[in-house]
Parts: C-alpha cells; sequence; structure tokens
C-alpha cells in the first residue's frame, strides 16, 4: 500500500512538470501580444511596448522565461499579476475557498440527485419510475447552464425576491448569507451532472444486478433492500466513483458560465478573464493549481477504489 | 430561521423535502435588503490597478472618481468648473498658473497643497510605465510658487492641458503615501476623494467608505459603496430589478426593460465618445486594397451605410448618426459637418469611376461582442448592395488589438469613450505617426489643421482649425464616423439625486437615499 502510494506521489511530479511546459508552449500559440493588451492607449508607441515588454521579461527566450517561473514556483513564489500587481498566490488563496464551496455544493447536489436516481431507474428498469429518472435525467444534461442560470434568476430573485441573484458572501462571514449566493449557482451546475451521475449509476447497477452473487444473496432469500445496497451498489459505485474524482476535479478547476452568470468570484472567473487580459502569470498560476487539485482528487479516488473493493488492495 | 435546512436533510419524501427547501429560501434572501447607507453600484468589469497613474480601463477610473478628486472637472454644458483647483490662468502660452483650494486633506491626513500637485504631475511624468505621460507631455516642470499656487511651465502650447486635467490626470495622490507604497500604491489608494479606499477582491468587488475628512463632505450621502463586478448584462439588470443594486450601467438594448420598471429610472446622456470605421492606409499585405488606394472606393463605402438605420438596429436608436469626434454639446463642435446621406446609385458610380470590379470583398474586423458582431453584419449587408463583400471577422479583444496594431486588417469598427477635449479624441488618431493612428493616415494639412487647434486657447480659432481637419477627413476618409454614443445607467427609485455627465462616471455627490 505504501510503495504503491510512493509510486504514485512520483508520478504527479513529472505530471505537473510537463503541465506547466505545456502552459508555456501553448501561451506562445495564443494571438494576441500582451505588451500591446497591456499598454492601452500607448500601444502605438514602440518605446512603451519595448518598456513593457522588459519589465514583464517578454523580450527574453521563452526557455528563459520558464526557467525564471519554475525558479521562483519552487521557492513558492507564484509572481504578479500584470493586470492588477496583486500576487498571483494571494489571488488564488482568495478564490480557492469560493470555488471549494460552489463546487462542493454542487458536487453533494449532483450526487444526492444523481445516484439514487440511478438505483432507482435500475432496480425499476423499463418501468415508469426508470422512464421518468431518464426523461429528467437527459433534461438536466442538455440543459445549457447559461439559460437555466439566467431563468433562475428571474424566478427566484426577480419574481419572488426570495434569493440574491448574483454576487458572493464567504461562509466564514454569514452562513446564512453565503447559502443564499450559491445555492442557485450550485443547483444549477450539480443539476446537470446529476444527470450524468444518474446514467452512469443505472448502466452499473444494471450490469451489477445481473452478475451471479446478486442472484445468490436473492436466492439466499434477502431482502430486495439489502442485495441493491448492500451487493449490487457497492460495487457499481467502483466506476461512479471514478466519474465522481473526474466530475469533482472539474468543478473545483472553476465553472465559467455559472461564475460568469451568478457574478461569483471563483476560478472560472479568475482563469478567463486572466485568459484575455494576456495576465499569464495568473494563467499559469490558476493552471498549475487547478492540476494539483485535479492529480490529489485522482489519487483520493484510487484510494477510495481500494476501501470499496478490497480485492484491489493486493494488486 | 437556522433550523430549516437541518430538517431538509433527514427528510425522507421528496415532496415534503421540496416544500422545506422552497420554504427555506426566502428566509435565506438577506441579501437583498443593502445596509441603509451602503449604496450598490454593479461595474461590466473588474478595475485594472487603481492608480491614476498606472490606470488604463475605463471601469478603473469609475471606481477612482469615488476615491481621487481632480484638479478640474466639467458640467453638463461641458464647461470645466473648479474641483481642487479653485481657477486657473494662462499668462502666456506656456505658462500656466493653478490656483488650489485650501483646507483640503488627503485620507492619510497630509494636507493637499501645491507641493502634492507638483510631486502627482511630475508622477505622471516620470514614473516608469505611466499611462499619462502622452497626456500630459506638453508639460516641462511644475513649480510651486506658493503653498496654494502652482506653475506649470510647458515645453511647447498645448491648450487642451486644464481639459485633460478633469480625467485621471488631475486626480492628485498623498505624495507621502505613493513615496510609501511605489508601484504598488493602486492596492490601497490613497487621495483627496470623498471615499476612501477600504478593499478590493479582485473580480468582484470594491468597498470604499466615506472619508469624514472630505472638503466638500455635505454634498456626500452615503457611507459606503460597493462595486460589484458583474460582466454579464442580463445578470446586472437582474440585480438592479432584484434591489440588490442601486445603480448600475445598462445595455442599450435593456433600457426599455428599465423605463418600464415602476422601481426603476433610466438616467441617459449624450456622451464624449464616438462609434467608427478604421480604414488600414497601411502597406500590410492584407490592407493593399483599392479600399486603401482611393478615396472615391471609401467614398463609396461611406455612402452605402445607412448610420440611422443602424443604430436603430443595433441599439434601439440611442445612438445619434455623428461625422465628428466632437460631441454636438462640446463648444469646439462644428455643425457645419454633418453626416451623409445614405446614396447606393452615387455609391456605385464611384465604384464604377474608380475602375472597381465588383463585388469589391474587403475585410472588416469587430470586437466579439453581441453588438459589434450585430454592427459588422448589419454594415455588411448595407455595403452589399452598393457593391462591396465584406467579410465579417469577430476576433476576440485581445487579438483585435493586436490584429489592428499590426495593421493585418482593411477595416475596424471600433470607437472611442471619449474625453472632454477634441484633441484628446482626435490628434492620436489622425496625426501622423500619432500612438493610436490605426489607419496610418497622414496628410499635412490634417496635421497642421490639428497641431493649430491644440496649440491656441481661443474657442473659435480651435473650432476654424477642426472644421478644417474635419473636412479634408471627410475626403480622404481614414476614419468613418458612424455615430455619437450615449451613457445609460438603471437607478432604483430608492436613490435620489444622481445625474450623469458627458463622461459617464457615476459622481457619487448629492447622490442620496430618496425621501
Amino acid at each position: 500500500m505504501w510503495g504503491w502510494l510512493l509510486r504514485r506521489l512520483g508520478q504527479i511530479i513529472p505530471t505537473l512538470l510537463i503541465l506547466s511546459v505545456m502552459i508555456f508552449a501553448l501561451q506562445q500559440l495564443m494571438p494576441g501580444d500582451p505588451a500591446i493588451i497591456m499598454a492601452g492607449e500607448e500601444r502605438g508607441d514602440p518605446q512603451v511596448l519595448a518598456e513593457i515588454r522588459a519589465e514583464l521579461m517578454l523580450d527574453r527566450p521563452v526557455w528563459e522565461q520558464y526557467a525564471a517561473w519554475l525558479w521562483r514556483l519552487l521557492h513558492g513564489d507564484l509572481g504578479f499579476s500584470w493586470r492588477i500587481r496583486q500576487p498571483v498566490g494571494s489571488l488564488i488563496l482568495e478564490k480557492l475557498p469560493v470555488t471549494l464551496q460552489l463546487g462542493t455544493m454542487a458536487f453533494v447536489i449532483a450526487v444526492a440527485i444523481g445516484v439514487p436516481a440511478g438505483v432507482i431507474s435500475a432496480a425499476y428498469r423499463d418501468r415508469p419510475a426508470d422512464w421518468a429518472a431518464n426523461g429528467i435525467a437527459l433534461a438536466g444534461i442538455s440543459t445549457p447552464n447559461f439559460w437555466l442560470g439566467i431563468m433562475m434568476i428571474l424566478l427566484f430573485s426577480v419574481q419572488l425576491g426570495w434569493l440574491p441573484p448574483s454576487g458572493y458572501v464567504p461562509l466564514s462571514e454569514d452562513w446564512r448569507q453565503s447559502l443564499a449566493t450559491t445555492i442557485m449557482p450550485a443547483f444549477v451546475l450539480g443539476g446537470g451532472i446529476a444527470g450524468v451521475f444518474m446514467r452512469h449509476t443505472r448502466a452499473a447497477m444494471i450490469g451489477a444486478l445481473g452478475q451471479d452473487y446478486v442472484r445468490t444473496a436473492r436466492a439466499k432469500g434477502l431482502p430486495e433492500r439489502t442485495v441493491i445496497g448492500r451487493h449490487a451498489l457497492r460495487n457499481a459505485l467502483i466506476p461512479v466513483v471514478t466519474l465522481g474524482t473526474i466530475e469533482l476535479g472539474r468543478l473545483l478547476a472553476g465553472a465559467v458560465l455559472t461564475e460568469q452568470i451568478f457574478s461569483i468570484p471563483g476560478f472560472g472567473k479568475l482563469i478567463v478573464d486572466a485568459v484575455f487580459n494576456r495576465d499569464y502569470p495568473v494563467v499559469q498560476g490558476v493552471v498549475v493549481t487547478t492540476a494539483v487539485i485535479f492529480v490529489s482528487l485522482s489519487l483520493i479516488g484510487d484510494m477510495l477504489y481500494m476501501a470499496i473493493n478490497p480485492r484491489l488492495r493486493a494488486a | 430561521m437556522t433550523t430549516s435546512f437541518q430538517t431538509a436533510r433527514p427528510s425522507r419524501s421528496p415532496g415534503r423535502a421540496l416544500r422545506i427547501l422552497l420554504g427555506a429560501l426566502p428566509l435565506l434572501a438577506g441579501l437583498g435588503a443593502a445596509e441603509a447607507q451602503t449604496l450598490r453600484i454593479g461595474m461590466r468589469d473588474d478595475p485594472d490597478i487603481l492608480d491614476p497613474t498606472l490606470s488604463r480601463t475605463y471601469v478603473g477610473t469609475v471606481v477612482m472618481t469615488a476615491l481621487c478628486n481632480k484638479l478640474f472637472d466639467f458640467d453638463e454644458k461641458l464647461n470645466i468648473v473648479p474641483m481642487l483647483a479653485t481657477g486657473y490662468e494662462w499668462t502666456d502660452e506656456k505658462n500656466l498658473i493653478i490656483r488650489l483650494r485650501s483646507g483640503v486633506t488627503f485620507h492619510d491626513g497630509t494636507p493637499f497643497d501645491a507641493a502634492a500637485v507638483k510631486y502627482t504631475l511630475e508622477r505622471h511624468l516620470s514614473m516608469q510605465g505611466s499611462y499619462r505621460r502622452s497626456e500630459i507631455g506638453a508639460m516641462g516642470h511644475a513649480e510651486v510658487v506658493d503653498p496654494l499656487t502652482v506653475r506649470v511651465v510647458m515645453k511647447r502650447p498645448f491648450a487642451p492641458f486644464v481639459a485633460v486635467l478633469t480625467d485621471r490626470a488631475g486626480m492628485m495622490v498623498s505624495p507621502r503615501a505613493a513615496e510609501a507604497a511605489g508601484r504598488d500604491f493602486g492596492r490601497a489608494p490613497v487621495c483627496a476623494g470623498p471615499f476612501r479606499f477600504v478593499e478590493r477582491v479582485a473580480q468582484d468587488r470594491v468597498v470604499v467608505q466615506r472619508y469624514p475628512g472630505y472638503w466638500d463632505a455635505g454634498r456626500i450621502h452615503y457611507d459606503r459603496v460597493h462595486y460589484s463586478i458583474m460582466p454579464n448584462s442580463t445578470a446586472r439588470l437582474a440585480n438592479l430589478q432584484s434591489g440588490t443594486l442601486d445603480l448600475t450601467e445598462v445595455a442599450p438594448l435593456d433600457a426599455e426593460t428599465v423605463t418600464k420598471d415602476r422601481r426603476l429610472a433610466l438616467v441617459s446622456t449624450p456622451s464624449l465618445g464616438y462609434g467608427s470605421i478604421t480604414i488600414n492606409l497601411g502597406d500590410h499585405p492584407q490592407a493593399r486594397t483599392p479600399l486603401a488606394q482611393d478615396a472615391r472606393v471609401r467614398r463609396a463605402f461611406e455612402l452605402s451605410l445607412d448610420r440611422k438605420a443602424l443604430t436603430e438596429v443595433v441599439v434601439a436608436g440611442l445612438y445619434e448618426p455623428a461625422a465628428q469626434p466632437t460631441a454636438p454639446a462640446s463648444p469646439l463642435h462644428v455643425p457645419s459637418v454633418t453626416p451623409s446621406a445614405r446614396d447606393i446609385p452615387r455609391a456605385r458610380a464611384l465604384l464604377r469611376e474608380a475602375g472597381v470590379a465588383t463585388p469589391l470583398k474587403v475585410s472588416l474586423l469587430v470586437y466579439n461582442t453581441p453588438q459589434a458582431v450585430q454592427s459588422g453584419e448589419v454594415i455588411q449587408a448595407m455595403a452589399a448592395e452598393a457593391g462591396f463583400e465584406v467579410e465579417v471577422k469577430a476576433f476576440e479583444f485581445g487579438a483585435a488589438l493586436t490584429a489592428v496594431n499590426n495593421g493585418e486588417l482593411a477595416m475596424t469598427l471600433g470607437g472611442w469613450s471619449g474625453l472632454l477635449d477634441t484633441d484628446s479624441n482626435s490628434w492620436s488618431f489622425l496625426h501622423t505617426g500619432g500612438a493610436l493612428n490605426m489607419a496610418r493616415y497622414s496628410n499635412p494639412v490634417v496635421d497642421a489643421a490639428l497641431d493649430r487647434a491644440r496649440e491656441s486657447t481661443d474657442v473659435a480659432t480651435r473650432r476654424a482649425a477642426y472644421e478644417e481637419a474635419w473636412k479634408q477627413i471627410g475626403a480622404d476618409l481614414p476614419l468613418i464616423y458612424l455615430w455619437q454614443t450615449r451613457n445609460v445607467a438603471g437607478v432604483s427609485r430608492k436613490v435620489a439625486g444622481f445625474r450623469l455627465l458627458a463622461d459617464g462616471l457615476i459622481r457619487l455627490q448629492d447622490v442620496r437615499p430618496a425621501p
């Protein structure tokens, strides 16, 4: 187990290094010259452009920029935002709790709706409950977040006046207001993913319910609830956990459109604004942070498999 | 109130859970009711650095208007009025005396005086990366005459100088704070405006608090102002309608919704800005078209456009057709220069005269916003009738700036948010070698007229110079002016006293809770 964990950790470092090289390489392909964008109204003045390029090291070869960035990163310094001159590290720390809260809430909503719906759908296969669950799942997957978000704002905020239409209040400041500002975006995000969870759980459950051990459990006279909950679901959960770690990772990388509609200052908004403003230190910092979150979640997912299915521990 | 969510969790019946959840929503709704003395303003974008010297965005100026008073301001009729200065006088064409208000302090208690003005102006001029350098580049140096008098000595005559001081270049910073913070000053700016900086959360909010020592404190009626960043115009409108925002900029097509809502008022005023098509006359291979080479072809393109119809379709007719970069309210506006009417037969005749085979293919760069793309498509349809085949290319902002700067497209649909003096709206765009001369236009007649207009302080002389320039521009057409834009804001009826001036900035003087 420990050897396996060390091997996995050892794989993470080269993954992150390759990723960081890719960020730098892809940045070179992005259209638009950061110096011209930063220069604003002075962009026609070659002297101003030269000054900006020198200050931001844009006049140096890419490998040199990369080496300087990596050196600073190894010292825990992600650099400064070119646009607002704030340290990238503090910007990320500012957004991380927002994204964590929104992502976790959306994930909980998705699991709470998707997994039970998938189980019910598989248990009542080809019956009205299955059709209804499938219909709802399809609607959830195919409804654009942008549209659903606007509709929810119009209903719950403008018409009924129950919820604030957008903005964000930290949990530490006022938990009720914090929930009020995040419940709609979490539902919009989680609703779509719930459909995906439902479809995967249903497929995995149908597979598991056809297995010999389930037939044996039923033959032993176990109640159907125990057969489904303890025997079939436990095995069916393995692909769902894989999906869960991927979806949670995606949620924690920021949800661009939803954050935009609800004015939630999370990772999605941060990185989109940074890309549009060619604020490269912010782009690099956010991508590296989300990559770390992603690989950590993947590691946790693998550890969860072992907890769910002891046979994997021997492998 | 706090238990509703806890009861919802263990509930087994979906119907009951849903009822409890929906029932709990209004209980969470504490946010809608803002504190009585906080004004909540919606912003379309996140400001850049809040430093008058280093700032380059319009939204940054909106926030800094609350933080930093300027030496001068202007009124509804675009007359320059005193702010931190009480008056000015040109003793000759190169010497400007500015008299200052007494009893003013910066937010850190530092007194505002002639030394602070000298410090700020010279900071604009010499700080590395200053975006004010070209605005006040004609200034040589500043001298302290006495604690409340400054003499600005110009390197060359530059009449628009005082008008420039009604914008960011006129915003005064505390020398003590600026020296201590250096390039990080904009992270916690210290100025002499009605509000002082409290906090900023990037992409979320900027919060400012009333400064008790403000020299004109009687006109300030809110304790706090909360600027919320909301890039989506539909979300901004929804926030205004639900009462989460008190005041926000409104997209032109949302103006009617605001007008119909009894809880809201629409405040709208003609702006200093304009929309235009810039034609690339440079030598980039993609720009080497008959459009760049023959003024008759450009004239034919202009005659294919119906400016009025264009604004009707794109901005519900809110913008006014225009043919010059000066707002009609300005004393420098030239009434004899008017937009030409659409004339397709004449446009076709001009193309025949120029010997151009039709349809003539030309590329038009537009910024990737719904309004700009729609404008491009309407222009495409109009120009097609005259014999142009316009390829509309929508570019993301950063890519567009670079493409335009590098002269890669035949035409660009763009605009300028506008400043008080016509010089700031024309010289850089039309003068040979101007920093924003993306048309790569050069005509000695126009250069001379623009130079004459910036050297004289006499309004009639300046207007005559501009008339000459616009007539030549109308013949050469490096730019086709389309419309004068409008500032549009939606305001809650709970707020009184809000006025919008031509620059569209949010001035908080006299804005108060409605009785």
